[in-house]
């Protein structure tokens, strides 16, 4: 099995030489989505992290019950139980 | 020829990418999250446990580009779960959480560093974590990367010569990007190695055993003293055209132990009038069973590593979620604040594939497999200032 520290940093290597491409002026890609066509993903109702104090207890919840963890898109830490 | 083979190496790229972006020229300014206050009660009731206490968190900025926050969880656990009532007693304990972070914002680049303690009698977690984000591209990207650090000590009740130690080590990666003017997606990957003491030192699995009139003996478990994780994570935001939102989400999770799960969830926020919003959500997680799982091994000391937590069995579970928050109008608020008030529940159901209930009749490895469901609320009241 691939070290997932590399399998990680490969990973984002990847992603992050992807996206500075995708920013190379000879690719000739703009930014799309102007920010005046913003509005909509501006909306509250928009944020998954609307109330983080309610989803951090989710996590807690479900890391102390299922054994997958990561990649929430939060700083994370452990469940600090047994 | 040394400085191109040193190029080669990944984590010398990803260092080297992410100082170029921390230097990029930028244009437009980010702002920190607004200043808010959280106060909430929590409720988890199923399977034998009932855990509830209350949690604060606060977030105050300093200047626009410093911020602090601070949080503090409690759980008051009182416990008579199968895995308990099988082979030991009942009992009751509380959990103290407490993090402290700040946040620096320097133009594009949100920088964070967070401290973490979880404290019970029998169990100490310290941990620190670092985050770096930046937004790029026209502001339709944004990067992440994160490493995190935690110490844990292992204790046993009734046992003061017993004392444990454990370490992990996380690093994270994240890519934000929005894709049109109504959809927004996220790739999370995280890699977690674990060391030292990873069992739970109160449980047992149990083996065939013809010398002991139930036929059945137990012997405490025994977990490898390393795992290494991986995950990665698929997320979207979609807005609807009657301005409501959907939300995705797709998680893949592998480890050493041989744990392979799946979740999968879907959410809908539906505003009604100015003061009202509706949520609801569905999630879906499935899990195959560590390597060195049995629910009855066949003698003593079959394997090297022996375990029974139903957390490391097959299972899956189905969670069916209702969220309902009320934005106070100016008139029930606190000078120019901006209050609300919100109470979530969540119905979970856990169907074990092979973790038996072994306080149910059947005869010793053909007891009906176990299963649970779970109540969990969330009341709590956030002030916007």
């Amino acid at each position: 099995m691939v070290n997932p520290m590399t399998k990680l940093i490969i990973t984002a290597t990847a992603l992050a030489s992807l996206l500075t491409l995708s920013g190379c002026s000879s690719l000739d890609i703009e930014p799309w989505v102007k920010p005046y066509e913003r509005q909509n993903l501006a909306d509250p109702i928009m944020r998954f992290g609307r109330h983080p104090i309610a989803n951090m207890h989710v996590a807690h919840v479900l890391e102390a019950r299922e054994s997958a963890r990561g990649a929430e898109g939060t700083g994370g830490g452990g469940c600090g139980c047994n | 020829m040394v400085v191109t083979n040193m190029m080669k190496s990944p984590l010398i790229k990803l260092m080297a990418l992410l100082l170029v972006t921390l230097h990029a020229p930028l244009s437009w300014a980010a702002v920190l999250e607004p200043d808010r206050a959280d106060v909430l009660y929590h409720s988890y009731e199923g399977g034998g446990m009932k855990i509830d206490g209350p949690s604060v968190l606060l977030r105050k900025k300093a200047t626009e580009s410093l911020a602090f926050t601070g949080y503090y969880y409690l759980d008051t656990i009182s416990s008579a779960s199968v895995d308990v009532i099988s082979t030991a007693s009942p009992y009751s304990e509380k959990r103290h959480e407490g993090q402290v972070g700040v946040e620096y914002l320097n133009d594009k680049t949100l920088m964070s560093f967070n401290v973490r303690q979880s404290d019970e009698d029998d169990y100490l977690a310290q941990s620190f974590s670092v985050n770096v984000s930046q937004d790029t591209f026209g502001d339709l990207t944004n990067l992440s990367l994160g490493v995190s650090y935690g110490d844990n000590e292992i204790r046993r009740n009734g046992d003061d010569l017993f004392e444990e130690q454990s370490q992990q080590y996380r690093i994270r990666a994240g890519i934000s990007q929005i894709l049109t003017k109504n959809l927004t997606a996220q790739l999370n990957f995280e890699a977690i190695a674990d060391e030292g003491y990873l069992n739970n030192p109160y449980r047992t699995v149990r083996y065939l055993d013809s010398s002991n009139p139930s036929g059945v003996g137990y012997q405490s478990e025994i977990y490898p003293e390393t795992r290494n994780s991986f995950s990665s994570k698929l997320s979207a935001s979609y807005f609807l055209p009657y301005r409501a939102a959907l939300f995705f989400h797709y998680r893949y999770f592998n480890d050493s132990w041989e744990i392979n799960a799946n979740d999968v969830e879907l959410g809908y926020r539906h505003p009604i009038g100015d003061f009202l919003e509706l949520e609801f959500k569905v999630r879906y997680y499935q899990q195959t069973q560590a390597e060195f799982y049995s629910d009855l091994f066949p003698y003593q000391d079959a394997q090297n590593y022996l375990a029974r937590d139903k957390e490391l069995s097959d299972f899956n579970d189905l969670t069916l979620g209702l969220g309902l928050t009320y934005l106070m109008p100016e008139s029930l608020s606190f000078g120019d604040t901006r209050s609300e008030a919100s109470l979530q529940w969540d119905y979970i159901t856990f169907d074990y594939n092979n973790f038996r209930d072994p306080t149910a009749d059947g005869g010793v490895g053909n007891e009906p497999f176990y299963n649970f469901s779970a109540n969990v609320i969330r009341a709590f009241y956030s002030v916007y200032f």
